[in-house]
């Protein structure tokens, strides 16, 4: 189990097993955890104040971990520790532990932590570089050294969970923000990771190709057991597919806890998070003394329920 | 006063973004444009500061023909804030971003002093005045871009797609801030495919779809209205899509206001007591 | 731009389209090496019309006459310039073989133009990057090519919008004297160039993200195979570059004014 670590040892530094180091590797070789950190605080170079501080979370294997918070709150960061960007490609400082599908990124290289862990950004056109979706869909694997015939099945796989099997061989700038980022969810998805991280793929998208991506997201998560983290503002679309949310300000954790729990605090919207509408009705009803049910709802779907349930009963 | 009759324009490379198409936009409306990516969306609201010209019919803004002027000279009753901030900063300092537009447009040094002070004010920027508008975050140059073209006071503001990018708190301060150029008179045109958004400032709706217009009028009617939506492959409102679901209960099908969701649940559940 | 265009690939499909790249290469260098082996122009005249068969099999007519309308000023300059040094250094006069010699030497352009045009009009981007790949060429390199032409109208576009940007501010970017003109422009490069580096950043870390620079040898999901039609263009080749080089030292071929006035 610690055989990770002896691959890790080089001349360079001699590596301190703390404890947590210890717990975290053992707890990610059962498969019982995806994402372990402990403190972990970064300043980007040049920066003044860090990003984020004193991050101590755990993300178990299978979760749907939504995280959202205000413009600037560190969100954006933190997804790039869990794959190695931070500190590989970013440099800057990094203090604190992480430990990552069972690798640490503050060691490995970000090559290594990609076979583990997709990475997918904001912006569609910015992360795809061939001159077909294909192509591009196997790029990753054509990295590894993977043998054609087997990239070949991997990608024809990929493409069709996320449902563009037809355009596979269409030129990226041809098809659309919302299918463009299913070609980058496919790419990902290609490498079969443990763990995808999604970085607010839908700032770009309509509202309608924002709910096919999330869709197809949710089915990852449930089909394949893929455990995924979402960086995302539109909790409307995605706090019914989340099993937690995790608020952050200023580079920190306000709250971390089951969506039903989260989104009836005050704290969240004083952080000026955006709560579904119907969540918000639900508890301006409430405040009038009417009680529509047990638990608030997360989405329109529930609300209506609980409504018909209501109205039924004349 | 923005008028267009019978606007088809066919691009270069021979595809026909618009269709012929028809309207009047008066004076202190607040419009918001809405359909699928590759309505024509972008393509119209161009034609109001003269970026594009008609191939037929034509687009008259205060009754002179955009293909008898200049960008330029409708630039100074329109302002065109585009989504991306990053395709306009080019300066070494925010203050000379903003006063860009104003030299072009070939105001006295005096006005001009006043002018970015009185943009740098509005959209909370007088501490950046001396910074690189490249060194701001995302929401800070936006605002940027944004002080850039209200310096000039144009009496219309066209917004292609203001709310992409944008949290929960940066959408309510943009509510606010419509609101305030719509206190000051101001024509507000909109591009959008943020419904939510449209909701919650319920202006005067176009939607568009494959270069034609196939609904215009009250934002309570037309994102009320399923049928329309899917046409043009938009959704409906969170509000709109619980009161559909209880259509059958007799609930009334043109509220998108939480408020108003609220008042109307709140009589008909009182009623069953 | 009108050269431009005439290099700008097309989504065609033709027996010309699905030739490897390395071979349709091949015979375009063993045509730029034959044509710099002779002087006469009967033979860079056959050099040029034995490229005609391959663009009317490809279909690429149209867009292969505007390349070389395209080329036809430089070929002029080229001719004029030719002319005039051998009218100046012999002394003020003009003799038959040096005006051959001119036209020879515009000839010799014209026919690397035409085949490089067909070259560039009958392969695709990514037909010519995964040739580039598989010639052992670094991957760096045929990566770095394959990027830009994937993002050439993307930046195409983000050009157009950064001018209405600014025109939509007031910018004229025809008036004014040609200095100001030219200062016109910072308001459009500045930004383009921004966003750009952004991109570059952007993509970059989307290249991290999928193991870039993971092994060093990388596989392909596509190959290049050779077909029979790529066997015949190699056999085509080789056989002219043998004829060529035979010819040469073997042949005498006669220039125009040989034929015409027996000199």
């Amino acid at each position: 189990m610690l055989s990770n670590n002896k691959k890790n040892f080089n001349k360079s530094n001699l590596i301190i097993i703390t404890s947590f180091k210890k717990d975290a590797l053992l707890k990610q070789a059962r498969n019982m955890s995806i994402i372990e950190t402990k403190d972990l605080t970064y300043t980007y170079p040049g920066g003044k104040f860090p990003s984020i501080k004193n991050i101590s979370m755990e993300i178990r294997k299978g979760e749907f971990v939504l995280i959202t918070g205000p413009s600037g709150c560190g969100k954006t960061t933190l997804c790039r520790c869990f794959n190695g960007l931070i500190p590989n490609f970013y440099q800057g400082e990094i203090k604190g532990e992480i430990i990552v599908t069972g690798l640490n990124p503050l060691k490995k290289q970000t090559h290594e932590m990609a076979k583990n862990v997709g990475l997918v950004f904001q912006n569609p056109e910015n992360q795809l570089f061939a001159l077909s979706v294909e192509k591009d869909v196997a790029f990753g694997l054509e990295n590894i050294g993977m043998r054609r015939e087997e990239i070949r099945q991997r990608v024809d796989w990929a493409l069709k969970q996320v449902e563009i099997y037809d355009l596979r061989e269409r030129s990226p700038h041809e098809i659309s923000g919302g299918q463009q980022q299913r070609v980058a969810i496919a790419s990902v998805l290609a490498m079969q990771p443990k763990l995808i991280v999604l970085d607010e793929p839908t700032s770009f998208l309509d509202p309608l190709s924002a709910e096919k991506i999330f869709s197809i997201i949710y089915e990852m998560n449930k089909k394949l057991g893929i455990t995924v983290v979402l960086v995302e503002h539109r909790l409307d679309l995605t706090a019914k597919y989340a099993s937690r949310i995790i608020i952050m300000d200023q580079g920190k954790i306000c709250l971390d806890g089951k969506p039903r729990k989260i989104l009836n605090t005050q704290e969240t919207r004083l952080l000026g998070v955006g709560i579904p509408k119907a969540t918000l009705l639900y508890q301006e009803l409430l405040e009038d003394k009417i009680a529509l049910s047990n638990e608030i709802p997360l989405c329109s779907e529930e609300l209506a329920n609980f409504l018909k349930e209501q109205l039924k009963t004349k | 006063m923005i008028e267009v009759e019978n606007l088809h324009f066919i691009y270069p490379s021979n595809v026909e973004a618009l269709k012929g198409i028809s309207l009047n936009i008066r004076d202190g409306e607040f419009v918001a444009i809405m359909g699928q990516n590759g309505a024509g969306k972008t393509t119209l609201v161009k034609h109001f500061n003269g970026l594009l010209k008609p191939s037929r019919g034509f687009v008259k803004i205060n009754s002179i023909e955009t293909t008898k002027t200049s960008v330029a000279e409708l630039a100074k009753n329109i302002g065109f804030v585009f989504q991306n901030p990053d395709h306009q900063l080019f300066s070494e300092t925010v203050e000379e971003e903003i006063a860009f537009a104003l030299k072009n447009f070939g105001f006295k040094e005096e006005v001009v002093k006043k002018r970015i002070d009185w943009a740098m004010n509005l959209l909370g920027l007088s501490q950046y005045r001396d910074t690189s508008p490249f060194l701001l975050s995302g929401g800070e140059r936006k605002r940027v871009a944004l002080a850039s073209v209200l310096a000039w006071n144009p009496n219309t503001l066209i917004l292609d797609e203001p709310t992409i990018g944008q949290d929960h708190r940066q959408k309510e301060n943009l509510r606010q801030f419509i609101i305030q150029m719509q206190t000051q008179k101001k024509t507000i045109v909109m591009v959008t495919h943020d419904v939510e958004f449209v909701a919650e400032c319920n202006p005067r709706v176009l939607l568009m779809r494959d270069g034609e217009i196939i609904a215009d009028g009250k934002g309570t009617d037309i994102l009320t209205n399923q049928e329309l939506l899917t046409k043009s492959s938009i959704v409906l409102p969170q509000i709109a899509q619980i009161f559909q679901e209880l259509s059958c209960f007799g609930l009334p099908q043109n509220i998108i206001d939480i408020y108003d969701a609220k008042n109307i649940l709140i009589q008909i559940l009182e009623k069953k007591k | 731009m009108s050269v431009f265009d005439g290099l700008k690939f097309r989504k065609v499909s033709s027996p010309i389209h699905n030739l490897d790249p390395r071979i349709k290469f091949f015979y375009v260098i063993v045509i730029f090496f034959s044509a710099i082996l002779f002087n006469q122009i009967i033979v860079l005249l056959t050099l040029f019309l034995m490229t005609i068969p391959f663009v009317l099999l490809a279909h690429v007519q149209k867009e292969w006459l505007r390349s070389l309308r395209g080329a036809a000023f430089l070929a002029f300059f080229i001719f004029i310039v030719n002319i005039a040094s051998s009218y100046f250094t012999s002394g003020y006069s003009l003799t038959a073989n040096q005006i051959e010699s001119a036209i020879a030497m515009t000839l010799r352009f014209i026919v690397l133009a035409g085949s490089f045009s067909v070259f560039f009009l009958t392969t695709s981007p990514d037909h010519l990057g995964l040739a580039l790949e598989q010639s052992h060429v670094p991957y760096e390199f045929a990566f770095a090519f394959t990027t830009a032409v994937r993002f050439v109208p993307v930046l195409a576009e983000e050009a157009q919008t950064i001018m209405d940007a600014q025109k939509a501010r007031g910018l004229e970017m025809e008036k004014g004297s040609f200095l100001k003109k030219i200062r016109n422009y910072i308001p459009v490069l500045i930004p383009l160039i921004v966003s750009s580096i952004r991109r570059s950043l952007e993509l970059a870390e989307a290249m991290e993200s999928r193991a870039w620079g993971a092994t060093k040898k990388r596989t392909n999901l596509y190959e290049l195979k050779l077909h029979r039609g790529d066997i015949g263009l190699l056999i085509i080749s080789i056989m002219i570059l043998i004829a060529a080089v035979f010819t040469h030292f073997y042949v005498t071929i006669p220039s125009i004014s040989q034929i015409l006035f027996g000199t």
